[in-house]
């Protein structure tokens, strides 16, 4: 599977994420800078963690409308796998690639550490390798990642299995409605999270929890 | 000409920002603060001359990067410099 990492200033995971790709799928990744109107033919793109902008004006909301994101559009469009972590949700909300926005952490701290995720839909391109119900201990270092978006968008999300991931029952950090930690687009090729799952891939992180979400990828491109 | 945006956040959206301002305005001892919200202000100067080019200038600029829609409203006032 061929990958690429968009690093933008202020990026922080992109090593991690590149480390992780590389880990799982055997192939190097692109480390592709903002500044670039093209992106190489891959299978996957993905926008890391970090503080883009130092999350000036909004999270995301400068990223969002750099240069390399028409291409990551067109990616998406074409049904090109696009995956989103952390500040990397944040953009892809703020392109408008999927619905909503992450605000400030309803308890208005910056929240670093382990929590819990609930798989709550195994059946799309991202979580594939899990099962329904299934629960995962993942990383998660946000100060903005409480989901919201108005009724009627949530109520699509709910109803067309557009929540991935949840936070699992009582360990929601954020404030998160309907403890959402990850999204679908429609078309179900661009996820985005909160956690961190590349920080989750080999013994040395604890757990091994998180690999299981490039490994669907992997098996959804093949 | 010179615009000065408001950026408020929508009704019925939860101002986390605000609620930790109103506690702590409380507990300085101001009583009767029923509610507090907090937004933000923007001012930009622009070379336009002509009032209605600036005003929907202005009004793209707050739909495409100033404000979030989802969460936000905006209001602008527009004044020669």
């Amino acid at each position: 599977m061929k990958s690429a990492v968009v690093v933008f200033p202020g990026s922080n995971r992109e090593r991690d994420m590149l480390y992780a790709l590389e880990l799982i799928t055997g192939v190097k990744p692109h480390a592709v800078w903002h500044t670039e109107r093209d992106l190489p033919d891959v299978d996957l793109v993905v926008l890391p963690g970090g503080f883009s902008y130092g999350d000036y004006l909004r999270t995301g909301a400068i990223a969002a409308r750099g240069n390399i994101m028409p291409a990551v559009a067109k990616a998406a469009d074409k049904g090109v796998r696009v995956l989103g972590v952390c500040n990397g949700f944040q953009i892809l909300c703020e392109a408008g690639l999927l619905p909503g926005v992450l605000m400030r952490n309803a308890g208005l701290k910056f929240v670093c550490r382990h929590v819990k995720l609930e798989v709550a839909n195994a059946d799309t391109d991202f979580t594939r390798k899990y099962t329904r119900g299934q629960i995962w201990n993942c990383p998660v270092a946000h100060g903005d990642g409480n989901y919201f978006t108005d009724d009627e968008t949530l109520a699509r999300l709910e109803g067309e299995g557009r929540v991935g991931l949840r936070y699992a029952a009582g360990t929601n950090p954020n404030g998160s409605l309907n403890d959402i930690a990850g999204i679908l687009n429609e078309r179900g090729n661009v996820f985005g999270l909160m956690p961190h799952p590349e920080n989750m891939i080999e013994p040395l992180n604890g757990a091994t929890d998180g690999r299981a979400l490039f490994e669907s990828v992997l098996e959804a491109v093949a | 000409m010179k615009a000065r945006i408001k950026v408020t956040l929508k009704n019925g959206v939860l101002d986390p920002q605000g609620k930790a301002i109103e506690g702590a305005l409380g507990a300085l001892g101001f009583s009767g603060v029923e509610s507090v919200r907090q937004g933000k202000y923007i001012e930009v100067e622009l070379a336009e001359k002509d009032r209605a080019k600036a005003a929907a200038a202005i009004d793209e600029m707050c739909k495409k990067l100033l404000a979030n829609t989802v969460i936000e409203n905006y209001a602008v006032e527009l004044d020669e410099k």
